[in-house]
């Protein structure tokens, strides 16, 4: 299945893909869902039915997080997921807005690939996986050792 | 060249884009920028560069030139370069690249790297995206990770091995032993992701399923004890801080433990059985009062439903669900709903209970609700409770959005033919629904409610009386339209004549009545199938009206002239009738015979007798050979008798082998039952002409491969059976048998069946048998004719089950048929 970040003007903010499509395949798709989920409105629930998945979406602030689920898993827990990840996300930033996001999508995806593998969950405690960032963040080198260690 | 700019002041600079060309501008600027940069070999700025690229890609933009840059930098040595390089090489280098295969030896590197965290980022890569032809490649390096004792990394690897086994199943078997230990561990998270790994495994192999569940292992535990032994210390366990969730620790694990045990608890008694009590504690003692909390209860209540659970557990699982449904929050009513559905079949009395909730669900504003309610709604009507529900569902059908109404109109009209308690209170639901929503409802329907009407005889005065009255005022809605005037057409003398105990009568003349009519015809609103209806219905009028015969013959012989080809010719035809033919008038529109009832094929129809078939073939012990002599009679009496109209037998044949299956495999050890003996009724409106000629072999290719021996594939206390063959030269892996049965006793053999098994690499057809009774003497013989599908070319096997009653005594018996000639199946 897929997970989509995009904000209440339809923009995407992040894009992660666990199954393999053509690129063009991938615009429409997220043509059409942007376009079903901007269309709900306030009081109807956060599941929708598209094609063979099941579509499960919030909205934080003014972004949106959708995530495309099979038909046995269990569409509460997913609800329980997107809410970790924001979780993580505050987490490591310190009060997440989309701003965040936009200009640290790197660390976002670092951050979603930390939680989620594949399209599971990896690691449900909240201290470890963001340990494990910030770990690998020291890992990345200063200015100066980048420039200094060979390429190859 | 100066330094390409910084990842930030991209962005900054590309949201200050007041229009989508100026951000095209810049883009194609930069791209160019980025272009050079890269041709030029630039190491340092590399992973700037694609960083900005990938950035440019998530906005829309083309970005595959930088596919080859990103396996470089995942080729550095560098930490960052290698981060970057992953996440680009995840986003842009999916399965359908060409340079994809090239990742693998960097991954393989990786894999074997000093940093954890390296390892980490190789086994995600690996796992999110991996092709196949990488999986077989790096999986000998997972397992071995899989054994590591870093559980930052045990826990990738089990999520990376899941990937595998998605890709490549035969490497299932690989990461077995692996597993032994993984539920030992502390840690949440390789926990988390072993029960993730288990579950694919059970899911993908019946055969893992049945080792996990037996086989002990070592130093643990059986699977199922040991989970439950988790779960309990989850739910017992006091404030984790790390893995609580409002109050509830790790419900993540605790939901994916829950479908562990549903998968290894469906259709095995003990394994159920030791489930029960955490089920029943998990289920009363979880807070309900936040999302997880019902989360949890959701996976428990499905787990209940799925597995051989005890009544009292799952009328809780019910009442949970009940709950659910009262709740305010609309995603758990939703999923209420949807739970319910797929358990109305099994427990429907227990969901009648909350029969009333369900019904308040189809006044909700949010649609996917109201479509679970609906079709909740139909799978619960009954005989008791029909009327009230009618009620509701008419006034939903008023009011629901316009894609509902097709499905809610055939619903009702399926509902109200099986629990109808009045005819006239069939034909006013049916009169509602046209009238209500007449342009959503399916043209099949209206054949059907026709032949209803017909049906109903006292009723025909009303019914007319009725149908007259609503297009008098409005004539748009096709079905309606159509209905009402083949009535009109059958019974307008009834409507003039002004007879109606039902109702008041009202008082027609004969010419409101062709006013009607013709208005139909000239409309723009009228299909062009309503005009003929409404035509052939002014026709039939001639002979039933008395005083208006003329106006008939006029009206008639102006559509003669008309351009739609049908109503020309239909009226061109009358023409004639009232010229040339006039004295066959009469007896040509003669009212209609009340029609043969036709079984329905509705899908909810047999849906019910599939689930009784079921659940009858599984605490009986007659199974589908009692069905089978019934089939044969009717087939029989089809063929003799020569009916237009075939009964279309009620059961679906193909889907339940696995049901019927269920005995015999205890007889027929570990060979695969395929061939039930209940058989498409198709072959056989198709067959009548052979079978009719004589009960002789059927050749049933054109081009059939020259002289296979036959053989005697069973010769005992007087029944002997042959097998001939025939193979078909344009698809040599079908073998068609043709058996002959007869029987050198001096009494007959009655209630003859013949079932079949082959081996699992096989697939078998049977078709029905000529008859059931083998006379005695050898004076005749029973034909029925198997098909075998072998493509793979193994040697045929067959095991065959015999039953017949035989001077008095019903007999049974099995065989093994070994010796089929080498040119059966070669």
């Amino acid at each position: 299945h897929f997970i989509l970040l995009f904000s209440r003007q339809g923009k995407l903010r992040l894009q992660k893909w666990y199954t393999t499509l053509p690129d063009k395949e991938k615009k429409k798709i997220i043509r059409e869902i942007v376009q079903i989920i901007l269309s709900r409105n306030q009081r109807t629930s956060s599941f929708v039915d598209w094609k063979d998945l099941k579509l499960v979406y919030k909205r934080y602030a003014s972004l949106y997080f959708c995530c495309a689920i099979e038909d046995q898993d269990n569409e509460l827990l997913t609800l329980e997921v997107v809410h970790r990840y924001v979780e993580l996300l505050d987490r490591y930033f310190g009060n997440v807005c989309e701003l965040d996001i936009i200009f640290n999508f790197e660390k976002a995806y670092f951050i979603l690939d930390e939680f989620i593998i594949g399209g599971e969950v990896q690691e449900t405690s909240k201290k470890t996986a963001v340990k494990a960032i910030e770990d690998s963040d020291m890992l990345q080198e200063t200015v100066e050792e980048y420039m200094n260690k060979p390429a190859f | 060249m100066p330094a390409p700019i910084r990842l930030r002041e991209l962005i900054r600079t590309i949201r200050t884009a007041r229009t989508q060309a100026e951000e095209r501008e810049m883009i194609q600027k930069e791209c160019a920028a980025i272009r050079s940069s890269f041709r030029e070999e630039d190491n340092t700025y590399r992973c700037r560069n694609v960083a900005k690229l990938l950035y440019m890609h998530m906005l829309g933009y083309p970005a595959h030139f930088g596919q080859l840059e990103c396996l470089k930098l995942i080729a550095s040595q560098k930490f960052t370069d290698k981060r970057i390089g992953y996440l680009g090489a995840m986003l842009l280098l999916d399965e359908r690249q060409d340079v994809h295969l090239l990742m693998t030896n960097c991954i393989k590197n990786d894999l074997n790297h000093s940093t954890q965290y390296v390892q980490g980022l190789a086994l995600c890569t690996l796992g999110c995206m991996g092709s196949s032809e990488m999986c077989r490649d790096l999986a000998g390096e997972v397992e071995k990770l899989l054994k590591t004792s870093n559980s930052y990394l045990r826990k990738k690897a089990a999520l990376c091995a899941v990937h595998v086994i998605r890709k490549v199943p035969e490497l299932m078997e690989m990461f077995l032993p692996a597993t032994k230990n993984l539920l030992n561990e502390k840690n949440h998270g390789v926990l988390h992701t072993s029960v993730v790994l288990l579950t694919e495994m059970c899911e993908r192999s019946p055969d893992m399923l049945a080792h996990f569940r037996k086989v002990r292992q070592l130093f643990s535990s059986q699977l199922v004890p040991q989970l439950v032994r988790i779960l309990k210390n989850l739910i017992m366990s006091g404030y984790s801080p790390e893995h609580d969730v409002s109050g509830i620790s790790d419900p993540f694990l605790q939901v994916r433990i829950l479908r562990l045990l549903r998968i290894l608890g469906r259709n095995d008694d003990d394994s159920s059985e030791a489930m029960n009590d955490i089920l029943a504690q998990v289920a009363t003692n979880t807070e309900t009062s936040k999302n997880v909390g019902n989360a949890i209860l959701y996976e428990t209540v499905l787990t209940i439903m799925d597995i051989k659970s005890e009544s009292g557990l799952r009328v809780l699982a019910i009442n949970i669900l009940g709950r659910f449904l009262l709740n305010n929050d609309k995603n758990i009513r939703y999923v209420a709903l949807t739970s319910l559905l797929k358990t109305v079949q099994t427990d429907h009395n227990a969901v009648q209970r909350h029969r009333s909730t369900i019904v308040d669900c189809l006044k909700d504003l949010d649609v996917s609700i109201k479509r679970r309610a609906m079709e909740l709604s139909f799978a619960l009507v009954n005989g008791n409770n029909v009327r009230g529900m009618m009620k509701e569902l008419l006034y939903f059908l008023d009011s629901c959005e316009p894609e509902f109404k097709a499905d809610c109109a055939s619903g009702i009209f399926l509902a109200a033919e099986k629990y109808a308690p009045s005819k006239r209170w069939h034909i006013d639901t049916i009169m509602r629904v046209l009238t209500t929503a007449g342009s959503y409802v399916r043209d099949d329907a209206v054949p059907n409610l026709i032949q209803l009407i017909t049906n109903s005889v006292e009723m025909h005065a009303y019914t007319v009386q009725r149908l007259y009255k609503a297009i008098l005022g409005d004539y748009s809605q096709q079905p309606l339209v159509q209905v009402a005037s083949w009535c009109i057409g059958e019974y307008g003398d009834l409507l003039v004549s002004g007879q109606c105990e039902e109702e008041e009568p009202i008082q027609v003349t004969e010419d409101e009545v062709l006013d009607i009519l013709e208005s139909v015809l000239i409309s723009n609103m009228s299909a062009s199938v309503t005009r003929g209806y409404a035509l052939t219905a002014i026709m039939k009028l001639s002979t039933r009206f008395t005083c208006t015969v003329n106006r008939i013959k006029k009206v008639v012989s102006i559509y003669g002239s008309s351009i739609d080809v049908e109503l020309q010719q239909r009226a061109v035809e009358y023409n004639a009738l009232f010229k040339k033919y006039d004295h066959m008038r009469p007896a040509l529109l003669e009212r209609m015979p009340v029609m043969e009832k036709v079984t329905t094929n509705g899908p909810a129809e047999i849906v019910q007798t599939n689930g009784e078939t079921e659940t009858a073939v599984l605490e009986t012990k007659p199974p589908p050979s009692g069905l089978q002599p019934a089939n044969q009679a009717n087939d029989l009496l089809d063929l003799l008798g020569g009916s237009d109209i075939t009964p279309v037998i009620p059961t679906a044949p193909t889907t339940k082998p696995a049901a019927a299956g269920g005995e015999l495999l205890d007889l027929l050890g570990d060979l695969n039952l395929t061939g039930s003996p209940v058989s498409a009724p198709a072959p056989q409106i198709a067959q009548p002409p052979f079978l009719l000629d004589g009960l002789t072999t059927q050749p049933l290719f054109n081009d059939i491969a020259a002289g296979i021996p036959s053989i005697t594939a069973y010769n005992k206390n007087g029944l002997k059976i042959d097998f001939t063959f025939e193979r078909s030269n344009t698809n040599p892996s079908v073998t068609v048998i043709t058996i002959q049965a007869s029987n050198s006793t001096e009494l007959d053999m009655t209630d003859f069946v013949f079932q079949a098994a082959v081996p699992k690499t096989f697939q078998l057809q049977l078709l029905s048998p000529s008859s059931s009774v083998i006379p005695a003497f050898n004076s005749g013989t029973i034909t029925q004719v198997i098909k075998v599908l072998n493509p793979q070319k193994q040697q045929l096997r067959m095991r065959i089950k015999l039953t017949y009653n035989h001077k008095g005594s019903a007999m049974q018996d099995l065989a093994e048929v070994n010796n089929f000639p080498p040119q059966s199946w070669q």
